[in-house]
C-alpha cells in the first residue's frame, strides 16, 4: 500500500464511509463547480466610486501612502515626483507590463528603467497591480515577465498602480475575475495580495515597518 | 524535538519564578488581545464569517479524502509533486531526498509549524544542511537554541536586550561598538544579514495556511515578506502541510482569511497572503524551478471520526493561547512540545498520546475564554475534558487524585449524602475560619491556602438556598 493509499484509506474507515459513497462525491464536485460565495461584508458593497475612496482610505491605514491621478499620462510624473519627495535615486525596477509599456516616460528623462525580474539591488520596483480589494486596501499582483514577483518584495520602496475600474469591494469578486483571466481551476505561478509595507513585531509586540519586503509601499491610482 | 510535556508541573513552577519571561509576557495584553477585540468590533459580519469559517472546515473534514484527491490531482497538473507522508519521520526523509537532489548546502524557511512539529531543522543539520530560518521571530530563537513558545509569535517570551545578546554573539563580522538598543536597529540587522542567505540558499521551505483544492493552490499568511523571498528566490520551493489545511475553494479561503488575522494579531489581513500553483511557467521570468508538496498525516487520520475531530479546524490563529490565563502565566515553553496553550493541551495527547500530553488539558481552569474567541469555533474546554476523562480511563493520574475523584463522585450520587456533607463542611469551615471569614490554612488544600486565603462559607450551603427560593 502506498502512503497515498495509506492515508486516505485511514480517512475513509475513521469516518466510515459505505460502499456507495455517491453523496459525499457529489457533494464536493457541487461544491468545486458552483463555488459558493459566503458571508459578504457590506463594508465594500458600495458604489465604485465609493469603492476607490474606501481602498484609498484602507490602504493608508495599514500605513501605504496613496497618490491619485487622472490618467495614465501622469503616471511618469507621478513617478519622478515620488522619488524626488523621498530623496530616492531617479531610478526603478519593472516587468514589461502594457500598461507600463504604454506610458510616457520621455516626460521625465531622468527616470531610468531597469527591466526584469530583480535581484536585490534595485532600490525601487515599479508594478502593476491586477486589482485592488476596497475591503482592507489589498493590492492583487500575478506573476509574469509583466510583473515579476522578486519586484514586489526586493526593493525597498515598492511603487504600485492600479486602475480605478479594477477595484473591486471584495476578495471574492477579485479571484473571480483571476478565475475567468486563467480559467477554472487554475492560477499563475504566483498571486500576491499585498496589504500594506512589510512589518514585524517579532521584537516586544512593538510594531515595525520594514521587515524583509518593501519598507514602504506607494500606491498610484488611476482613475481615467 | 524533545518533548517534556510530562514534565509540565516543574516547567510551569520554573516559568513562574523567570522574571524575563513574566516581563515579555506582559506585552501579550496590549499586542494580542485589545488589537483582536478592536478589529473584530470593527467587523459587523465577524460572528457570521466565525460560523461559516466553521461550517466550510466541518463539510471539508466530512470529505477530507476527496478534497484531498481532488487537490493532489490539481498541483500534478500544474507541474507539481506531491508526497505523502504518514509519519515526521517519511516527512524528514522525504525533504532530505528532494535538497539532496538538489544538491542544496543551505535550506532558508519560512515560518511553519509543521517543520517544528517533524523536528526538520536538527535533521538537515545531522545530514549536513544548514537550515535558515527567516522569520524574524524563527530567527531570533534558532539563534538562542530554542523552541517556538508561541504559534505565530515564536519569540514572545525574549526581551530585546536578549535578542541584542543574541545578535552579537552571532554577527561578529559586524562593528561591535554598533547601537543595538531599539528594536528598529535590530530589525535592521536582521534584514541585512538574511538578504544574502535568501538569495544563496538552493531549497526554500515554507509551511501553508491554506490548500485549496479547487486550484492546487498553497496559500502563505505572513507580514514580513520572507516567506514569499523563501518560495521565489531558491531553484526548490518545497511546502510542509498538515492534511487538515485542505480548503475547498478561492471563496472559502477568502471566507477563513477574514478571521484568521483579525483573531492573531489584529490586523484586518496580513500583509501577504501569497498563493503558489506549482513551479514557475513558461512567462515567468522569477519563482522556483520546483515545487513539492508534503502533506503530513502524523496521527491526524486518527482524530477524524472521533470527539476530536473538531480540533482539526484549528487554523493556528493563537487566539486561544493570548486569551489563556495558563499560557499567559507560564508561557509556551512549559507546555514542552511544539503546540502550547489550549489547543496545545487537545493536539499534544493527540499527536502524542495521552501518555505524554495528558498534564496539559490539566492545566486549564475552563474558564471558556479560548472557545468564546477562537475563530472557527472549536469547544476546546470540551475536549479538554475529554481528554481527562480518557486519562483516568487509563489510570494515569497519581492515586491520590483518583481516590480523591471516585469518592467525590460517589458521595455525588448520593444526593441524601452530599447535602448533609455539605452542610457539615459549610459549618466545619465556618467555625475554622473564625471571625475574619478567613483561612490561611486548610487541610487538604494547601495547594491553594499557601499563596491565598480561601474565604470561608457565610451561610447555608447553595442547595439550602435553592430551596429556600423556591428554586430561582
Amino acid at each position: 500500500m502506498t502512503p497515498r493509499e495509506a492515508i486516505l484509506g485511514k480517512i475513509r474507515s475513521q469516518i466510515s464511509v459505505g460502499s456507495d459513497d455517491t453523496t459525499r462525491r457529489t457533494a464536493v464536485a457541487n461544491r468545486l463547480s458552483s463555488t459558493p460565495k459566503g458571508v459578504i461584508p457590506e463594508r465594500g458593497q458600495v458604489a465604485p466610486a465609493e469603492c476607490v475612496d474606501l481602498f484609498c482610505q484602507q490602504a493608508e491605514k495599514v500605513h501605504a501612502t496613496v497618490d491619485r491621478i487622472s490618467t495614465y499620462d501622469g503616471v511618469a510624473e507621478a513617478v519622478s515626483a515620488y522619488l524626488r519627495g523621498r530623496n530616492l535615486p531617479q531610478s526603478v525596477r519593472m516587468g514589461d507590463d502594457n500598461r507600463l509599456e504604454a506610458i510616457d516616460w520621455s516626460k521625465t528623462p531622468n527616470l531610468s528603467r531597469a527591466f526584469g525580474p530583480s535581484d536585490g539591488s534595485d532600490p525601487v520596483g515599479l508594478s502593476h497591480a491586477q486589482m485592488g480589494v476596497a475591503e482592507t486596501g489589498t493590492l492583487i499582483m500575478t506573476s509574469g515577465s509583466a510583473n515579476p514577483t522578486t519586484v514586489n518584495f526586493l526593493p525597498e520602496t515598492h511603487i504600485i498602480l492600479v486602475h480605478s475600474q479594477d477595484i473591486s469591494g471584495d476578495y471574492e469578486t477579485s479571484l473571480n475575475q483571476i478565475r475567468s483571466q486563467f480559467g477554472k481551476g487554475r492560477m499563475p505561478r504566483t498571486v500576491n495580495m499585498i496589504t500594506g509595507p512589510s512589518r514585524s513585531a517579532d521584537i516586544e509586540q512593538k510594531l515595525l515597518l520594514g521587515a524583509h519586503g518593501p519598507r514602504s509601499l506607494h500606491i498610484i491610482v488611476v482613475d481615467d | 524535538m524533545k518533548i517534556t510535556t510530562p514534565e509540565f508541573k516543574s516547567n510551569a513552577v520554573e516559568a513562574l519564578a523567570d522574571e524575563n519571561l513574566q516581563k515579555a509576557m506582559g506585552h501579550v495584553q496590549v499586542g494580542f488581545i485589545e488589537k483582536r477585540q478592536v478589529a473584530a468590533d470593527g467587523l459587523p459580519e465577524f460572528e457570521a464569517l466565525r460560523d461559516n469559517a466553521r461550517d466550510i472546515k466541518n463539510h471539508t473534514l466530512a470529505h477530507l479524502d476527496l478534497y484531498l484527491e481532488a487537490y493532489s490531482e490539481k498541483v500534478e497538473q500544474s507541474g507539481g509533486h506531491v508526497h505523502w507522508a504518514q509519519t515526521a519521520e517519511d516527512a524528514r526523509n522525504t525533504v532530505l531526498e528532494i535538497c539532496r537532489k538538489a544538491g542544496a548546502k543551505t535550506v532558508t524557511k519560512g515560518k511553519s509549524m509543521i517543520s517544528e512539529e517533524i523536528g526538520i531543522n536538527a535533521f538537515l543539520e545531522d545530514n549536513g544542511i544548514a537550515p535558515i530560518e527567516t522569520d524574524l521571530g524563527e530567527y531570533i530563537i534558532q539563534l538562542r537554541g530554542e523552541a517556538p513558545s508561541h504559534i505565530i509569535a515564536p519569540a514572545v517570551h525574549v526581551l530585546k536586550e536578549q535578542v541584542e545578546e543574541d545578535f552579537r554573539a552571532e554577527h561578529t563580522h559586524l562593528d561591535v561598538d554598533r547601537n543595538l538598543e531599539e528594536p528598529e536597529t535590530l530589525l535592521d540587522e536582521a534584514r541585512t544579514v538574511l538578504r544574502q542567505k535568501f538569495i544563496d540558499a538552493d531549497v526554500g521551505i515554507t509551511g501553508a495556511n491554506f490548500l485549496i483544492a479547487e486550484t492546487g493552490t498553497s496559500v502563505i499568511v505572513t507580514n514580513e515578506g520572507n516567506g514569499d523571498l523563501t518560495q521565489t528566490l531558491p531553484r526548490v520551493h518545497i511546502v510542509l502541510a498538515s492534511i487538515e489545511k485542505i480548503t475547498p475553494t478561492l471563496e472559502d479561503v477568502s471566507q477563513i482569511m477574514r478571521v484568521l488575522a483579525r483573531s492573531a494579531t489584529g490586523q484586518e489581513l496580513s500583509v501577504y497572503t501569497t498563493f503558489s500553483t506549482g513551479p514557475r511557467r513558461e512567462a515567468d521570468v522569477d519563482g522556483p524551478e520546483e515545487y513539492h508538496v508534503i502533506l503530513l498525516d502524523n496521527g491526524r487520520t486518527n482524530m477524524i471520526g472521533t470527539e476530536f475531530q473538531e480540533m482539526l479546524r484549528c487554523i493556528r490563529c493563537g487566539a486561544c493561547m493570548n486569551h489563556c490565563p495558563v499560557y499567559r502565566a507560564v508561557g509556551g515553553h512549559a507546555y514542552g512540545w511544539v503546540y502550547p496553550g489550549p489547543m496545545g493541551a487537545v493536539l499534544t495527547p493527540s499527536l502524542e498520546g495521552v501518555e505524554k500530553g495528558g498534564n496539559l488539558p490539566n492545566a486549564s481552569t475552563f474558564c471558556g475564554r479560548c472557545e468564546s474567541v477562537c475563530p472557527m469555533r472549536i469547544p476546546l474546554p470540551k475536549m479538554m475534558r475529554h481528554w481527562r476523562e480518557r486519562e483516568f480511563e487509563r489510570n494515569l493520574n497519581p492515586a491520590t487524585q483518583r481516590w480523591g475523584l471516585k469518592i467525590w463522585a460517589w458521595i455525588a450520587r448520593h444526593p441524601g449524602l452530599y447535602a448533609f456533607g455539605a452542610r457539615i463542611a459549610v459549618r466545619g469551615i465556618a467555625t475554622l475560619a473564625g471571625k475574619n471569614g478567613r483561612l490561611a490554612s486548610l487541610p487538604l488544600a494547601g495547594g491553594w491556602t499557601k499563596y491565598r486565603d480561601l474565604p470561608a462559607p457565610e451561610g447555608q450551603t447553595f442547595q439550602q438556598q435553592w430551596r429556600v427560593r423556591g428554586g430561582k
